[in-house]
């Protein structure tokens, strides 16, 4: 309320103990475990229903032009920006930022995933997404929340972090997690600090939450100083660059946490999606300035890394009566990163013949096979604990071979 | 007897906090008198609130949107921009103050719990100039009346029509949609389904989406041209013409009234009742509440058809609605409401949007079509609490002539705060930060 005058340095300073100059080093004991290999793992979840066809268009699919119709992407060349992937695939020319990735190879895609649930809720659909079933059984926590319970073992300090305010499903559960968020009111008290730690300690919500914000506090404040500060998160598809920019510092700091979920929202895209332009364009733009920047943030630690980008389901391949799509079946998963063998467009093409239930691109891919591989390949997790615990019943689920770099 | 009288002042904070929003001045005093009767009584007799007389209605500010698209001019838009925003800062400044002045607060929250429950969202930028409008026109005048009447008033009003793109849904084998290639949009019918009515597990199918969303064609927004530009119009030229399945019932071709019928079915349809019935118990019981519980309101939901001043009545009758200590986290929306109507004192419009958005709950932002979620592991993450800290803090801080926050405690919370809170706010360096500290602590925070 008190807007933009902030004392955080002075918070900061106060509750370490008047440090003038803070340093990782000066914390109060470990606040952050570590994993194997010092990997980093982030997870993007695309809110809202992300359409694979538009991100990764099949313009080499002879029915693709015909199905699409006014949505249909121009093919590379033919002077709507399109960038080629292969003979088949063309990357939307919003994503341009991606590109140079894509030919490092350090991006892969695969076509036609989804998660391996049927239905057409977002609500239902998110909740599945991140609580890695396929039913509803009053989900509680996370699939990405129980890969951590198991990496950290019986160490309490937090390997989880939720990016840009609630801590969505795919990170609640047994294992705590940090979160972090671009805005402050700005004050807080050192005085008022002291007196309430006694009162919420009696509160099991209140209480852990307090402890764990302020040492989350005095660690994105060491890493990421003064430019966090008043920075608004905003709306639309330019804020999530500078979430992804903070996810990227945060996970890249030396005793920081190591895997993080950060949302992106703005893929509903019922009216008016437009093609080369328009409303899903731009939210595309958004969509990889953002990995860009967090990859550009984490500097060397970006050779460690994986990042998964997952939506809850993709859209209809026909254009509905209002220039958008519906509610459909498979999309498109982005897995870029240093650790990843990308510069390739994986996953098999069921094509556009026979459609799922007449209306939507079919799955060829269960995301979680993608997700089981990271945590496999990545973080040495079992193939026993993959398929019971991370992704309970999923045995007859494989691993999806060769995503990562050997 | 003094046991009775401690018990009755422990179920009136219960009464104006966890119905209501908090106690204020000596409030609980004549609350204990019989805090269950002053609850109930609320439903029977609801305060209108006294708004600004140039709060505009939907129509004009509709109209307005139509204007701006149609002119496409710069300078319209930038001069339609600036007028919706004042508007919004006008509408917040009322919707608040009509929640901390009231003398029915427990209508209050009903009001903001269905316009949660029928959310429509600024997400969608043209909704900013309407969408509280939509609240006092489409919800506000049915919280104690009929399930029915509210559903009809909301799929009927712009603003859901817009939001939910049924506005410019065309039947393929109308008129129009024979001759233009457009089509339906799914959109409404979906999530009328889903949210609004019978709920995710109602027993669905994508046949009964399509279905709705064909029966609904033709309900959209009267046109610039139009007699009564901005408000509810029915184009038989766009609507879906045939017979249509919904829910295993045949409607046969009528026009606008097939809609009128469908959602009368949908109000009367059992998963409707337990859909509502949750979701009330949800908000005034516990994040997780007793399934026999849900049952009873929706029995009482369904033998009344949908009354909601008697529904509202058997929430109120729960036993576990009136458990201690108090399980439901505020929201910060709730929390900001509280805090005004404690201390008396509501910040400037500006700074009070200011909080709400950076308390990441600005009204009618809700970031989809569900509304904001009504569970503490949603609104508790380590940022949030400090969050909350620091906005009670700012509050306190900005608070004129604030009063004894010893006096503030037992005004609000009486017994209901435990012995150390008090402690430490008697301990407090200042008026100020012992005001903060009762805002902050957890029995203020939750309800």
């Amino acid at each position: 309320m008190v807007c933009c005058t902030s004392s955080r340095r002075r918070f900061f300073g106060l509750v370490a103990g008047g440090a003038g100059v803070f340093a990782l080093a000066a914390l109060p004991g470990a606040v952050f475990a570590a994993v194997p290999g010092d990997r980093r793992f982030v997870v993007v979840l695309l809110r809202g229903a992300l359409d694979g066809m538009a991100a990764v268009a099949p313009v080499g699919d002879p029915l693709y032009q015909e199905k699409r119709g006014a949505l249909a992407l121009k093919s590379p060349g033919d002077g709507g920006g399109t960038i080629a992937l292969d003979r088949f695939f063309a990357l939307h020319p919003s994503l341009a930022a991606i590109e140079p990735y894509y030919r490092r190879g350090e991006l892969l895609f695969v076509h036609a995933a989804a998660n391996g649930y049927r239905t057409r809720s977002h609500f239902d659909a998110q909740d599945l997404m991140e609580s890695g079933l396929t039913a509803k059984e009053g989900e509680s926590d996370g699939w990405l929340n129980r890969a951590i319970v198991l990496l950290q073992g019986g160490d309490r300090a937090r390997l989880g972090l939720a990016v840009g305010g609630a801590v969505p499903l795919i990170l609640r559960g047994k294992a705590e997690v940090a979160s972090w968020e671009p805005r402050g009111i700005g004050t807080l008290d050192s005085d008022l600090i002291a007196a309430l730690k006694p009162i919420y300690a009696r509160d099991s919500l209140f209480g852990p939450a307090l402890a764990e914000g302020i040492k989350a506090q005095v660690f994105s404040n060491a890493v990421l100083g003064d430019e966090a500060m008043g920075k608004g998160m905003g709306f639309g598809p330019k804020a999530f660059a500078a979430l992804a920019d903070a996810a990227g510092k945060l996970i890249a700091a030396p005793n920081g946490p190591r895997i993080a979920a950060l949302d992106m929202g703005g893929w509903d895209t019922h009216v008016n999606q437009g093609a080369e332009t328009g409303r899903l364009a731009q939210n595309l733009e958004g969509f990889a300035a953002g990995l860009d920047a967090l990859a550009k943030a984490m500097g060397p630690a970006w050779r460690k890394t994986a990042v998964v980008a997952v939506t809850e389901f993709g859209r209809t391949v026909a254009v509905n009566g209002n220039n958008g799509t519906d509610h459909g079946t498979a999309s498109v998963l982005f897995i870029m990163g240093g650790a990843v063998r990308g510069g390739r467009v994986a996953g098999d093409w069921p094509g556009l013949a026979k459609l799922q239930d007449d209306r939507d691109l079919h799955m060829t891919t269960d995301s979680r096979a993608v997700m089981k591989a990271v945590l496999r390949d990545h973080f040495g997790v079992d193939r026993k604990a993959l398929d019971t615990r991370i992704f309970p019943a999923t045995a007859g689920l494989r691993p999806f071979d060769g995503l990562l770099r050997a | 007897m003094v046991i009775m009288v401690a018990s009755a002042v422990l179920d009136a904070v219960t009464a104006s906090t966890r119905f209501g929003y908090v106690a204020r001045g000596d409030e609980l005093r004549t609350i204990a008198a019989d805090p269950r009767r002053w609850v109930l009584h609320q439903v029977e007799r609801p305060e209108t609130p006294a708004f600004p007389a140039d709060l505009p209605p939907s129509s004009r500010m509709v109209e307005m949107l139509l204007e701006m698209r149609r002119d496409k001019q710069q300078v319209d838009r930038k001069a339609y921009n600036q007028q919706v925003r004042a508007g919004y800062l006008a509408e917040l400044a009322a919707r608040q103050n009509a929640a901390v002045a009231s003398s029915t607060p427990f209508v209050e929250r009903l009001v903001h719990f269905w316009s949660n429950h029928f959310t429509v969202s600024a997400f969608r930028p043209f909704e900013r100039g309407f969408a509280f409008a939509f609240e006092r026109e489409a919800i506000r005048p049915h919280v104690t009346g009929r399930f029915v009447d509210m559903l009809l008033a909301v799929g009927r009003h712009p603003a859901m029509l817009l939001y939910l793109d049924n506005a410019l849904s065309i039947g393929p084998d109308s008129l129009v949609g024979q001759r233009r290639d457009k089509g339906i949009n799914e959109n409404f019918g979906r999530e009328m389904l889903e949210l609004h009515t019978i709920g995710v597990d109602g027993g669905y199918t994508q046949a009964d989406v399509d279905a709705l969303a064909d029966i609904l064609t033709g309900w959209s927004v009267a046109r610039l041209n139009d007699a009564e530009p901005g408000t509810f119009k029915f184009y038989p030229q766009i609507h879906e013409p045939g017979r249509k399945r919904l829910l295993g019932k045949v409607y046969t071709e009528a026009g606008e009234q097939e809609g009128i019928a469908a959602l009368r079915d949908l109000a009367a349809h059992p998963a409707t009742a337990h859909h509502i019935a949750f979701k009330l118990a949800r908000h005034f019981i516990a994040d997780e509440p007793p399934t026999a519980e849900v049952d009873r309101i929706a029995r009482v939901f369904r033998s009344t058809d949908g009354d909601l001043a008697a529904v509202s009545r058997a929430v109120v009758a729960s036993a576990a609605a009136w458990s201690r200590p108090f399980s439901k986290v505020r929201t910060p929306d709730d929390m900001v409401i509280a805090a005004c109507r404690a201390t008396g004192f509501t910040p400037p419009t500006p700074m009070l949007a200011f909080s709400l958005r950076t308390l990441n709950q600005m009204p009618f932002f809700a970031p989809s079509p569900a509304g904001w979620p009504d569970d503490a592991a949603h609104w508790i993450s380590p940022e949030a609490v400090l969050h909350r800290a620091e906005w009670c803090e700012a509050f306190s801080n900005r608070v004129p002539n604030p009063p004894d926050p010893i006096e503030l405690a037992s005004a609000t919370l009486g017994e209901a705060l435990p012995a150390d809170t008090l402690q430490a706010i008697r301990r407090a360096p200042s008026r100020r930060t012992g005001m903060a500290l009762l805002l902050a602590a957890p029995e203020f925070q939750r309800r």
